[in-house]
């Protein structure tokens, strides 16, 4: 049996992707956004595979990493929150939404929980202004959201975790 | 899926491909001489007319050219796009297809934000369906020699990547900054080839102006706004939802039809738009008057204006590319302008000085976001001194 590191299968899967998705510049988005979908967050020894990938510098790759708000270094939890800040959402009385988040998941905003789950941001307007408060947990949009929806959302991703370990949380 | 109410959409009556098929009839010259006689300008906000674009594109010696639809919609209070993808996305990719034989462009891509990642799946069901129907790919729409894609690429939460320059870099793979204009991306655009870049409304709009002519749409509007615009209203109101309206229309009217006449003021052009008071509900909007990419946020009588000042200054701080100086640093000390207002400890003067931060910080940054980061704060300052000046800790 071919044993591999932790590193080494990550370098082997980073190849595969980015054979892939191609190695021109115009790739690294795509890239990246795949990476942070499958591995939580963008290491810096990801960073460096990729760099030499596309044969470009690694700097020019963490450029990219630290400008854009849904690509992170830190591992992020399995569940990424994000609550609506902007105005209309704010009208919508979010502040409530948001303690009952913190209360519930016993994390502040911009932190992850301990095992790894969830973590818990703000996200600028989604364009859900009609509908808010809204927040997105990973890809999915939940709207109108009210603190006792708080604890549903959090249950339904927590059961969907349990039986398979999938990033998709529950259909609403 | 989450819908918000629309209501009498034009583009629910249209004919699917009839603005194609007529286009295919009219030709190149004959496509783009329709859309600039229609005068349709830009939807997402900045206004360019689009037949001058295509124009300049059509114009621009390049064997490679891109149309790149923006779906980086991410204006607060703009949510008009996410219903058109959802509901109408053929008429979309139809006035791509339009745009590819106008400009005689070889790929489109559509640039859609992260935060709309759940449209993706049923958006690349579509074009798999158009490219099974011959109407994309090589010799597309029975076209010979016309090869045409379509792809779609997602944005990772910037809102400058609405800025045309700035969505082109981040496609290209860089960090999403705005670039010194000229050269335009009609001739150095997405890898250095001649780009058009336009607005998924103004796309669909492109196919009923082509499905049923130029003069249909130009009698809508003002002589300066053709046409019909589509409206995210949100706020206070009854009736929150995206509303089609004639460009032109006056505030108050607005408001009349989604029931928030008792307004104190109206945010129209989200947070780098401007914030109109009552007394002025008689001005129209329109690119000759008050300018939007259809963001409409109503403000009853019990909102505080500081908390909208503070609300579109945070998020200016956050989405700040912070390449120019003024936007950078402007923004902040804006901010912190208005955490001075709330707790009672501003000056005239000093508020003066703030106002006239502001002022630099429009004609010294050089992208859009830059230029209107502060028109929110400054609106403000103008029309509710009454409000905001002399308050004590407590009071709203």
């Amino acid at each position: 049996m071919n044993l591999m590191t932790q590193q080494e299968r990550l370098r082997s899967e980073l190849e595969e992707l980015v054979e892939r998705l191609g190695t021109e510049r115009s790739s690294l988005m795509p890239i990246l956004q795949e990476v942070q979908r499958k591995y939580y967050r963008i290491s810096d020894y990801a960073i460096q595979v990729i760099a030499d990938l596309l044969d470009i510098h690694p700097v020019e790759v963490h450029a990219v990493v630290s400008f854009y708000s849904f690509l992170d270094f830190k591992p992020k939890g399995r569940f990424v929150i994000r609550l609506c800040r902007t105005l209309c959402c704010d009208m919508a009385n979010k502040d409530r939404v948001a303690r009952q988040l913190c209360n519930d998941l016993g994390i502040q905003f911009g932190e992850t929980t301990p095992d790894g789950k969830f973590t818990l941001e703000y996200a600028n307007c989604i364009g859900m202004c009609d509908q808010g408060p809204a927040l997105l947990v990973n890809d999915h949009v939940y709207t109108r959201v009210t603190p006792e929806m708080v604890n549903q959302i959090i249950v339904g991703c927590r059961q969907v975790f349990g039986l398979h370990a999938t990033q998709q949380p529950m259909e609403q | 899926m989450i819908t918000s109410t629309c209501r009498n959409l034009t583009f629910e009556t249209i004919e699917p491909w009839a603005g194609l098929k007529r286009a295919m009839e009219l030709g190149q010259a004959g496509i783009i001489r329709e859309v600039t006689d229609s005068g349709i300008k830009g939807r997402g906000g900045a206004g360019f007319p689009a037949g001058v674009k295509w124009n300049l594109c059509a114009a621009a010696k390049d064997p490679l050219k891109y149309i790149i639809c923006n779906a980086d919609e991410g204006e607060p209070g703009t949510f008009k796009d996410r219903v058109i993808l959802t509901d109408f996305a053929d008429l979309v990719f139809e006035g791509m297809i339009i745009a590819a034989m106008a400009i005689k462009a070889t790929e489109g891509i559509l640039y859609l934000r992260g935060e709309y990642t759940y449209l993706r799946e049923g958006l690349e069901a579509q074009l798999l369906a158009l490219r099974v129907n011959k109407k994309l790919g090589e010799n597309a729409c029975g076209v010979k020699g016309f090869d045409f894609n379509i792809k779609i690429r997602m944005g990772s939460g910037a809102y400058v990547c609405g800025e045309e320059t700035a969505l082109i870099e981040s496609l290209e793979g860089h960090r999403g900054e705005p670039r010194n204009r000229p050269p335009y991306p009609v001739n150095t655009g997405f890898n250095g080839h001649s780009t058009a870049v336009n607005n998924v409304e103004s796309l669909a709009w492109i196919s009923c102006i082509l499905s049923k002519g130029s003069k249909w749409f130009s009698q809508h509007g003002t002589e300066k706004s053709t046409g019909l615009k589509l409206f995210s209203v949100s706020g206070d109101c009854d009736k929150p939802g995206v509303y089609e309206l004639p460009l032109g229309i006056t505030v108050a009217e607005l408001l009349v039809e989604v029931g928030g006449s008792n307004a104190k003021a109206v945010q129209i052009g989200g947070a780098s738009g401007r914030c109109v008071p009552a007394i002025e509900f008689d001005r129209k909007i329109a690119y000759e008057d008050i300018p939007t990419g259809g963001s409409v946020i109503v403000f009853g009588p019990g909102r505080d204006m500081l908390d909208v000042a503070q609300n579109f200054l945070e998020f200016m701080v956050e989405e700040s590319c912070g390449q120019c100086t003024p936007c950078r640093y402007g923004n902040p000390t804006l901010l912190e302008g208005v955490q001075m207002l709330r707790e009672g400890r501003c000056s005239a003067g000093y508020l003066k000085e703030l106002v006239s931060l502001g002022e630099t910080i429009q004609i010294a940054s050089k992208c859009g976001l830059g230029q209107s980061s502060a028109n929110a704060f400054l609106s403000i300052v103008k029309h509710f001194k009454e409000e905001i000046m002399g308050r004590a800790i407590g009071d709203a």
